[in-house]
């Protein structure tokens, strides 16, 4: 089957899960950024439900972080628009879009680098909570705050490294404390950006795992950019490629990933470093 | 920084702290002449006046030069109510919430307007509007006094010559030497409204807001990502800080019984909040205290000192000379080299993080 089909046929042919899909929680519609002449994002229109994973892949600067960037709200759409459930959030900040849901990790690590590790994760914790504006909140709150920072710091496997600065951590730990603040923002989308990227071969299982455990649960919505090709096989449910800002390919992972488009795109651009 | 709560370093500062609030508590006791009582004072006004700054410039990375601004609102609205009314404590509450008024509004509106753009623009507005108001200041001078200020009554609790308590003989009452006396009383008005505004402020610090105003400071874009309206939190912070440099003032403008655009409004005071903060440390509200104390001991007892060494080395070639107490500025500005250079995060900033214990 040739790429071109795939996407001709799309949403036609999808994973056996995605027939009875629900509504879609996240949704893009001819979605669009240009930088001067080059549009990093060209009229992507996609749409991503609860329960399930949605893996893209794509070549170095086809748009993927772009891609997360418009939806999570980092980059203003030059035109077309991203709906959270059946809410237009194409206008919204960053923060009105964490407040609807919308949870974002970031391919760059992107912490509160002299704040301690268990800070770091107490902002999210706090900021899921609604307790940002708490100026006397008693402390018997904070230890509540604290105590669910907690339990993500040991999913993290970061229990010991709780009052260290984050950015004294060595870069597999940054890598898991970006991941954790995403965890401790619960929220209903949870957009990973090459989250193993860089990690030793012993740190990405607890990463991945905790991906698991998200993708367990048939209420949230899990979007994940990766380039590492059995990680991409054991979670996705679905896959899309995106090559020069453009939507080339949308579809069960065997199907993708056999298409020739595929092929000729991005794995053979890119099978020495997924080997 | 290390884990700060844990070192030997930050035992030092807060054994450091408690002498200096022992000091200050006691100073009318310690301390008993007219000018060492103005310098305590004047060391608890600018413990508000710096920390209120710090939460700006230390704890969430906002640069304005405006804090002096919200002080002389603070202290012209005191000292403006008191003149026009007379010196009862109406005038005092009147006078201290307008300068709370004038100064939210101001703040509210230079936040909501700037503080969504670059820092270094929001840093001009802020010096723009301070240099407006000191500009207004001296204009009005019908209500202002102009340059020359204005002198005014401090309720009458506060007068010199008000006995707090008198013994048989309708004399009034010393402990310990000092009189009980209504300058004793406006000393602890000022103590103790400082302190209470201090408090306040250090609780915000390790509140969840306080955190949240860290993570403004350390990543903004990604305290917006997770979920923080970092303008909104922006905006607040300056506004909270405004309103208690604007009560600083007022309380200053209460016992100084005098207020002019050097007291209150003036580009200098700008300058020692901005040395204050860097040499006590940005980020601890324990800096703002280090700071204020060492800066206005030096401003009123440099000279001093200088004058006493000049004399001591008279015999000596060119230290005198070097000495000399007009030299004060410049030594001055030695010592505030040499304290940046070992002390680059601030004296209880640096001191803290030494020391590390298990
Ligand atoms: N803020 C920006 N200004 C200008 N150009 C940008 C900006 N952000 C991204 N680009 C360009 O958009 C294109 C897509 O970049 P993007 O980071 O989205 O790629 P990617 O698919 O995430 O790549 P990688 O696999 O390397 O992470 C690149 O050509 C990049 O140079
Ligand atoms: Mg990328």
């Amino acid at each position: 089957m040739s790429g071109h089909r795939l996407l001709a046929s799309w949403p036609g042919i999808h994973s056996k899960a995605t027939l009875f899909m629900p509504q879609p929680s996240l949704s893009t519609n001819d979605l669009t950024i240009r930088f001067g002449g080059h549009v990093a994002v060209n009229q992507v229109t996609c749409a991503f439900h609860p329960g399930e994973t949605t893996v893209i892949v794509g070549p170095n600067g086809a748009g993927k972080t772009t891609y997360f960037n418009l939806m999570s709200g980092q980059l203003p759409a030059s035109s077309g628009s991203v709906h959270k459930g059946e809410v237009d959030i194409t206008n919204m900040s960053p923060s009105a879009r964490a407040a609807h849901g919308i949870g974002r990790a970031f391919q760059l690590t992107n912490l509160f680098p002299q704040l301690s590790v268990l800070e770091n994760i107490r902002l999210a914790v706090q900021a899921r909570a609604g307790a940002g504006w708490g100026l006397f909140r008693p402390a018997a709150k904070l230890t509540e705050l604290t105590a669910k920072a907690e339990t993500y710091l040991e999913a993290a496997q970061l229990t010991d490294k709780a009052f260290m600065p984050a950015s004294a951590l060595p870069h597999g730990d940054q890598r898991k404390l970006e991941v954790a603040l995403l965890m401790a923002m619960e929220p209903d989308i949870y957009m990973f950006d090459e989250p193993t990227a860089g990690m030793s071969l012993d740190q990405a299982p607890a990463v991945l795992e905790l991906i698991a455990k998200i993708k367990a649960d048939p209420t949230k919505t899990v979007l994940l950019v990766e380039h590492k090709m059995d990680v991409v096989r054991a979670l996705a449910d679905r896959i899309i490629v995106l090559h020069n800002g453009e939507l080339l390919a949308d579809g069960a992972p065997d199907a993708v990933m056999a298409s020739q488009i595929v092929r000729d795109v991005y794995l053979g651009t890119a099978t020495e470093e997924t080997a | 920084m290390a884990h700060v709560n844990n070192t030997y370093g930050t035992m030092a500062v807060k054994t450091g702290m408690l002498i200096i609030a022992a000091a200050l508590l006691f100073a009318p006791f310690l301390f008993q002449d007219v000018r060492a009582l103005e310098v305590a004072a004047r060391i608890c006004i600018f413990i508000v006046l710096v920390a209120s700054y710090d939460l700006l410039i230390g704890y969430t990375g906002i640069v304005s030069f405006a804090h002096t601004m919200f002080f002389g609102f603070g202290s012209y609205g005191a000292a403006i109510a008191l003149k026009q009314m007379g010196p009862g404590w109406d005038a005092v509450a009147i006078g201290t919430l307008a300068g709370i008024l004038v100064s939210l509004v101001v703040a509210t509106v230079i936040g909501l307007i700037s503080l969504r753009v670059k820092a270094i623009f929001f840093a001009m507005i802020t010096l723009a509007a301070a240099s407006v108001v000191l500009v207004l200041a001296s204009q009005l001078s019908h209500l202002t006094g102009g340059e020359d200020g204005i002198t005014y009554r401090a309720p009458d609790l506060f007068k010199t010559a008000n006995k707090l308590m008198v013994d048989d003989n309708g004399k009034v009452v010393r402990w310990f030497g000092v009189k009980l006396n209504g300058k004793l009383a406006a000393y602890y008005f000022v103590f103790f409204s400082s302190l209470a505004l201090f408090l306040v402020m250090l609780r915000i610090t390790v509140s969840p807001l306080g955190t949240v105003l860290k993570a403004i400071r350390e990543n903004e874009s990604r305290a917006e990502a997770i979920g923080y309206r970092v303008v909104a939190y922006r905006t607040f912070v300056f506004c909270l800080s405004a309103v208690a440099a604007s009560v600083a003032g007022s309380i200053y403008a209460i016992w100084l019984k005098y207020t002019g655009p050097d007291t209150a409004l003036s580009f200098a005071i700008m300058i020692d909040i901005l040395l204050m903060v860097v040499i006590g440390g940005m980020g601890t509200m324990w800096g703002a205290v280090i700071g204020a104390v060492l800066m206005v001991m030096a401003q009123y007892y440099l000279r001093d000192l200088m004058g006493a060494a000049s004399e001591a080395t008279a015999n000596i070639p060119l230290l005198p000379e070097l000495l000399a107490p007009d030299r004060w500025l410049f030594w001055l500005g030695i010592i505030f080299i040499l304290l940046v250079y070992f002390f680059p995060r601030g004296i209880a900033g640096t001191v803290m993080t030494k020391g590390a214990r298990k």
